[in-house]
């Protein structure tokens, strides 16, 4: 076994770490999605097309969001809009 | 009071169907009246695994769409007479199923079983939502793999969110993990996930680890349920996790590393 070899068996040796972490992230934002409610992308969709009216933003632009503190649950609507040259060209 | 019990993944291929065997194999072997219902539509295994393929007249659509009675298709284990095997069809009628046709022959069953064991196809789909709606537990198998973990938490959310239990808000499904082919040679490698690991992901009570195992294939081979091979560290596995379903504190085993003895390590396990 070359000492070339000596460093690359490593990373594979933890790789059940990354996995492990990876989990967390992606289960995490999982449970958001799945556990909100049925009429949330619904709910996003029809946003869009009213915002989409009066100001030019593509879809990345808007994160609608529906986040759980207990008891009490916020919808978070989270847009970032153009700078203003840019609306006043595009009206 | 009768129990459905669902044996469930999402992912596929990772030993729900030999875990089903098992299960109610070992279930019945304690004396219980057990039922081991085949949910994969069009599929057929779980009558291999149980060895009974060419004793199939009808099977589960047929019963479902009333063309023969339970009675009629139920096949009894030819080793334990409070063991029934219901074989799924091999028609690729998804549509047989919908939920008051399998609703009634579950119901049937209960007035005639203590356990009702429901194998699950892979997937999240009609079948597998099926196989999983009037269940009263679950066991949810994984293997120490990532994807098999996420599947099994998506499976988690469908069975708090989809079963009958979380529509009538009933008290929910208890939820069993079982971790399967795991290998404790790779997990100290630190390639496999380690059972805390999965534990701590899925964040639910672990009733069994079956080890990854020879025997396993040999018993499908041969059409009888690994739970049978008293000498084979899965069908061990397999037996303190039917005592554990039934209450019983038994520890769990086949975590470590094996060490072999020198002859062993000569002439083989
Ligand atoms: N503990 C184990 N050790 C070794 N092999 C195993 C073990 N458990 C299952 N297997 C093998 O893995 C394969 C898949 O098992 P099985 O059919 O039980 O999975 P499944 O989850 O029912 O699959 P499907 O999703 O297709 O229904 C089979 O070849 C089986 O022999
Ligand atoms: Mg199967």
């Amino acid at each position: 076994m070359s000492i070339f070899d000596y460093f690359r068996r490593k990373p594979a040796k933890r790789s059940a770490a990354i996995a492990k972490e990876r989990l967390h992230i992606v289960m995490a934002h999982e449970h958001r999605v799945v556990n909100g409610p049925d009429y949330l992308p619904a709910l996003k969709r029809e946003l869009m097309e009213v915002i989409a009216k009066y100001v030019h933003v593509s879809r990345e632009d808007i994160k609608v969001n529906l986040e759980r503190h207990g008891d009490c649950e916020i919808l978070e609507l989270n847009i970032a809009l153009p700078e203003e040259k840019e609306t006043a060209a595009a009206n | 009071m009768s129990k459905v019990i669902v044996v469930t993944s999402g992912k596929g291929g990772v030993g729900k169907t030999t875990t089903s065997a098992s299960f109610a194999t070992g279930l019945a072997s304690r004396g219980h009246r057990t039922v081991v219902i085949d949910f994969d539509i069009g599929l057929r295994n779980l009558d291999l695994v149980m060895g009974c393929e060419r004793r199939v007249v009808y099977d589960f659509v047929n019963v479902i769409n009333e063309e023969a009675s339970l009675k009629q298709a139920l096949i009894r284990d030819k080793n334990d007479s409070n063991l029934y095997i219901l074989p799924a069809s091999q028609t690729r009628d998804k549509d047989a199923f919908n939920e008051q046709a399998v609703g009634r022959v579950i119901n049937e069953l209960r007035e005639n079983f203590d356990y009702i064991v429901c194998d699950s196809p892979a997937g999240i789909e009609k079948g597998a939502l099926m196989a999983l709606f009037y269940a009263d537990e679950a066991l949810v198998v994984t293997n120490p793999e990532i994807s098999s973990v996420r599947d099994s938490d998506r499976i988690l959310g469908m069975l708090a969110a989809k079963s009958l239990r979380a529509i009538n808000g009933d008290e929910p499904i208890k939820e069993h993990l079982v971790v399967t082919r795991y290998s404790p040679v790779r997990v100290e490698g630190g390639e496999m996930l380690a059972l805390e690991d999965i534990q701590e992901l899925l964040g639910i009570d672990l009733i069994g680890v079956i080890p990854e195992s020879q025997a396993v294939l040999q018993a499908s081979n041969s059409g009888i349920p690994v739970i049978r091979d008293e000498q084979s560290r899965s069908g061990q596995a397999y037996r303190d996790m039917v005592s554990r379903f039934l209450g019983e504190d038994v520890p769990m085993r086949f975590l470590d590393v094996e060490k072999k003895g020198f002859l062993k390590r000569i002439f083989g396990a």
